[in-house]
């Protein structure tokens, strides 16, 4: 990558909308950046200079074709994989070096293409977990009884179940996870890294397998969360009319490289997303 | 000189005795990611079965060799089809463990039907050194030597270029694509143990020829160190286990020649330790990351 | 399966002041719970000495029963690594082995040096007590060490090579402590020659004490933020890493912890058998505390307990006939792990206020009998109760 390129600015805006932050969100600085972000595989480029910028309470989407690279972003953004070049910064704090964990306690959670959940734990304890960083407890506390142990349990048990009921599963939370319909497994997810108080939520998939139904309640609860947590939501989709219906900003990538980014109804209309999805008539 | 070129002799033939061993972990471990704990206690039944055509039947060397192998041969597939093809789709740690019961079964057994005093093996040949020009060479390391660049060698085409060994390639690769690929798993699996099981055969007999002893417990040192080979060259990989046994052999034959040879354990677990922290799959091993 | 899970529908700890809401399950108090449990020990205990002092149990039964105890404290202590946090390391016997001879040299010197006899040791004054319990606190301690030495490079390493390189480093310790004596030039561990003249100080009370503390603590630890970041790794490390679990620092607290508790054991075991030499501590060792745990069920401290009470006691019980024994053994495992691998007990555990609380409920297994196809789920049930 030639070097010149790092001098400039992030370039934002590859479509015709000057700046897409949202205009209430202009205020500070955005709470998630990429600059010039990639990453090789042996000799092949799977992502190549990818750029955002993110408001406190944007909800964006990132759409491509299977194998386009998506789901390698958002390893990217929480350092699963270590970038070849170019910055990630959350609220201004370059993630560089940092562990996987250590990423989401500077405020990034995401959840799994392919669910993820501590399936032998109970859908509290999977929360829980979430909230580990928050526990403040010291071990010998916790292995002796002490009183602050009990204070601890009992607050977060109460944060827990109130968590729970954004999705209406306080009902599940004693049954071990791995159990759950689903569709539940998705939200229990979602809950859990809610859990760990994120700045941003980096949603993969979640509405894979879901029925148009479904769909349509989990578009409203990520506003829900949106509105009720003050955080922005980055999520990787095919359904479009999710991806259409609930983003502010959505970006299109293919062959790891952002081909277009706008409004979605600047995307629907531009013709290299056509293109990348349908290929292009006279070459093929 | 003189002692140099022995030594170095002395190193290869105990390596090549390793390797031979840590072939069969691998290839074990290849195909069914198992670490076979019984393994090595296959080389103490070939052992016994060279002392017993030997010094009980007095039948000839080569009967012995041949028996011995085929003996080998007949446990590991044997081995294979009461204790661990029941557990295919059990728990890994299952497996684990009835390998550690079928090695536990295989001394106890030997011990009960032997005695637990070692049983000395007869020479296999009259011949004790061969001359290369001025320098005299131990037969048996020669002939240790020669015995495993031969199997290497066979090996490696057998899994390259015959049938039976691409279809071994195939089911370490993906069993359940390999079985929708009309490949026989089971078979397949067996044939894997059954060539493991031999190469220790063939080991057992070369250790007779080296150290002359058969006890029910030899399997469990010369096992271990075999298995050390074998990770430390890369588990799954056969010039990983060649060269791990090579490794093995010479790191305890410099330990012991510098008279340190109750440090010679401690020094090739150390080293494993090492090869280990810099390179997490051994020497030749493939790095397999989980996709996230 | 909504309906049936709404009747299970409970909180995970009751806070003693609050009553139980309308629909809820009675819920024991969590001091009643403790109280319990704890008179349960005692009772245990008082017969058990009771037992031996009046003669019903004999010399020999209580030297038995106390290494039983040791094994207990083993077998829970590798389950923590094994069971909570899915590692197979295979140097158990290692980490007890450095407790062992912490223990016992820590142990001979304050006696020494406090003018403590043997025999005070045997008959327990009070000060050889508090030797005693300093001297396993400080063979734990070193065993400790030893795993946050060996943890820290054997945990970056995953799965098969985890087990072969603790296998690794408790080889090395055993070589280490049959040679150290004449590489430093003094007296420490005498080599293969064997540290003798340990005083007797394992009674049944010390032993089992420190049984039930050490179940104690690992419950404590397993049901609070750390357990559960613990448990989190064992069902999906790269999940727990993105909700912020340290899994560096957790996967070795879990194998440093495992470790005190087998340097403690170490420590119990030298003064239940007097003599100890670094062959006692060899690779079969870790691999037969490793068959206690699996047996068990992995995951289950009941189970590793049960397990490693039948494996102490059969070979002791099939003496008679001794030939046999390891065969009868070797054939048992491997039956076990063909009809049951996943252990005996799998991960359920045993809890005494759990079934009270049946009791109070009047929830009994019979009661739902008809409700067969529910079943499967009130299974899982149990073993998320026993999860908690």
């Amino acid at each position: 990558m030639p070097s010149d390129k790092k001098k400039h600015r992030p370039v934002l805006v590859q479509v015709e909308t000057p700046n897409l932050i949202p205009e209430r969100d202009l205020g500070s600085i955005p709470v998630l950046q990429a600059e010039h972000l990639g990453i090789d595989f042996g000799g092949l480029t799977a992502v190549d200079d990818f750029n955002i910028a993110m408001g406190r309470t944007e909800i964006s989407g990132l759409i491509g074709p299977n194998g386009a690279g998506k789901t390698t972003i958002f390893n990217l953004l929480t350092n699963v994989y270590k970038p070849t070049r170019g910055t990630v910064l959350i609220d201004g704090y370059d993630t560089a070096g940092k562990s996987v964990a250590d990423v989401n306690r500077m405020g990034i959670a995401r959840t799994f293409q392919n669910i993820r959940l501590f399936s032998k734990m109970t859908v509290e304890q999977n929360v829980l977990v979430g909230f580990g960083n928050t526990m403040k407890t010291h071990l010998i506390t916790d292995m002796l009884r002490l009183p602050g142990h009990w204070k601890q349990e009992a607050e977060f048990h109460d944060r827990a179940l109130e968590l729970l009921d954004i999705f209406d599963m306080r009902t599940y939370a004693d049954t071990l996870a791995g159990n759950l319909p689903y569709g539940a497994q998705r939200r229990l997810e979602i809950l859990r890294a809610l859990a760990t108080g994120p700045k941003v939520l980096l949603l993969d998939e979640p509405a894979a397998g879901m029925n148009p139904a479904e769909t349509e309640e989990l578009m409203e609860n990520i506003q829900k969360i949106r509105d009720e947590f003050q955080i922005a939501i980055l999520l990787i989709e095919h359904d479009m009319s999710l991806v259409m219906g609930v983003c502010e900003v959505v970006g299109v990538l293919d062959y790891g490289k952002i081909i277009a980014k706008g409004t979605p109804e600047q995307i629907q209309n531009d013709p290299r997303v056509i293109e990348a999805y349908l290929g292009k008539q006279e070459v093929k | 000189m003189d002692i140099f070129l022995s030594q170095v002799l002395n190193g290869l033939q105990l390596g090549s005795i390793y390797a031979l061993v840590a072939l069969g972990y691998t290839m074990v471990y290849g195909i069914i990611l198992l670490l076979n704990f019984a393994h090595g206690d296959i080389i103490m039944v070939g052992a016994y079965v060279s002392w017993l055509v030997m010094a009980q039947l007095g039948l000839n060397p080569i009967i012995a060799i041949l028996l011995s192998v085929v003996a080998c041969t007949l446990v590991g597939v044997l081995i294979d089809k009461v204790a661990y093809a029941p557990l295919r789709n059990a728990p890994r740690l299952s497996i684990l463990i009835t390998a550690i019961g079928v090695s536990y079964f295989l001394e106890n057994g030997a011990q009960l039907v032997f005695g637990a005093d070692p049983k000395v093996v007869p020479a296999f040949t009259d011949v004790s050194t061969i001359k290369l020009g001025d320098i005299a060479l131990s037969f048996p390391a020669v002939v240790t030597v020669l015995v495993t660049v031969v199997a290497t060698i066979a090996l490696t085409l057998l899994v390259q270029k015959s049938k039976l060994g691409k279809a071994m390639r195939a089911v370490s690769e993906d069993m359940g694509a390999a079985r929708l690929m009309g490949i026989n798993v089971n078979s397949t699996i067996s044939f894997t143990f059954a060539v493991g099981s031999a190469l220790a055969g063939i080991g057992a007999v070369l250790y007779a020829m080296a150290y002359t002893q058969a006890s029910p417990t030899m399997g469990m040192m010369l096992g271990t160190k075999a298995f050390v080979a074998a990770v430390l060259g890369g588990i799954g990989s056969i010039p990983g286990a060649v060269v791990g046994g090579l490794i093995v052999g010479f790191a305890e034959m410099i330990v012991t020649w510098l008279g340190l040879s109750v440090w010679k354990d401690a020094v090739v677990f150390l080293l494993l330790i090492i090869v280990l922290i810099v390179k997490p799959t051994g020497i030749f091993g493939k790095t397999m990351s989980e996709k996230v | 399966m909504e309906e049936e899970l709404m009747n299970k529908k409970r909180p995970i700890i009751s806070t003693g002041g609050r009553g139980p809401a309308a629909g809820e399950k009675k819920r024991l108090p969590m001091a009643a719970r403790y109280a319990i449990n704890a008179v349960l020990v005692l009772v245990v205990l008082v017969i058990g000495e009771l037992m031996i002092d009046g003669g019903a149990i004999t010399r020999y039964q209580s030297t038995v029963l106390e290494q039983v105890g040791v094994y207990i404290i083993l077998a829970v202590s590798l389950n923590i690594a094994t069971g909570y946090l899915g590692q197979l390391p295979l140097g158990h016997a290692g980490f007890m082995s450095v407790g062992a001879y912490g223990c016992a040299i820590f142990v001979m010197r304050m006696g020494d040096l406090l003018g403590v006899g043997m025999r005070d040791f045997t008959t327990g004054t009070p000060l050889s007590i508090l030797i005693v319990i300093a001297g396993l606190v400080f063979g734990g301690l070193c065993a400790a060490i030893a795993g946050v030495i060996i943890g820290i490079p054997a945990l970056r390493l995953k799965g098969d090579y985890l087990a072969i390189i603790t296998l690794a480093f408790a080889e090395i310790i055993r070589v280490v402590m049959l040679n150290i004596d004449s590489v430093l030039g003094f007296t420490l561990t005498r080599g293969a020659k064997g540290l003798t003249g340990i005083p007797g100080y394992s009674s049944f009370l010390l032993v089992f004490g420190c049984v039930a503390l050490v179940c104690f603590l690992i419950h404590t630890m397993m049901k609070s933020r750390h357990g559960r970041a613990i448990l989190a790794i064992r069902d999906n490390e790269i999940a727990a890493e993105a909700s912020g679990v340290n899994t560096t620092y957790y996967k070795t607290l879990a194998f440093v912890v495992s470790a005190f508790f087998a340097g403690v054991a170490g420590g119990l075991y030298a003064g239940c058998i007097g003599v100890l030499q670094p062959a006692y501590f060899g690779f079969m060792k870790s691999i037969e505390i490793l068959v206690m745990v699996v047996l068990g069920g992995m995951g289950s401290m009941l189970g590793s307990a049960l397990s490693a009470t039948v494996l102490t006691i059969l070979p002791e019980a099939l003496r008679a006939f001794s030939e046999y024994r390891m065969i009868v053994y070797a054939v048992v495992l491997i039956l076990v792990m063909i009809f049951r691998p996943q252990g005996l007990l799998g991960s359920y555990d045993f809890s005494l206020s759990r079934i009270i609380e049946r009791v109070m409920n009047r929830d009994f297994p019979w009661k739902k009998k008809a409700e067969s196809a529910a079943k499967e789920a009130a299974g899982e049930g149990v073993s998320a109760d026993a999860e908690r």
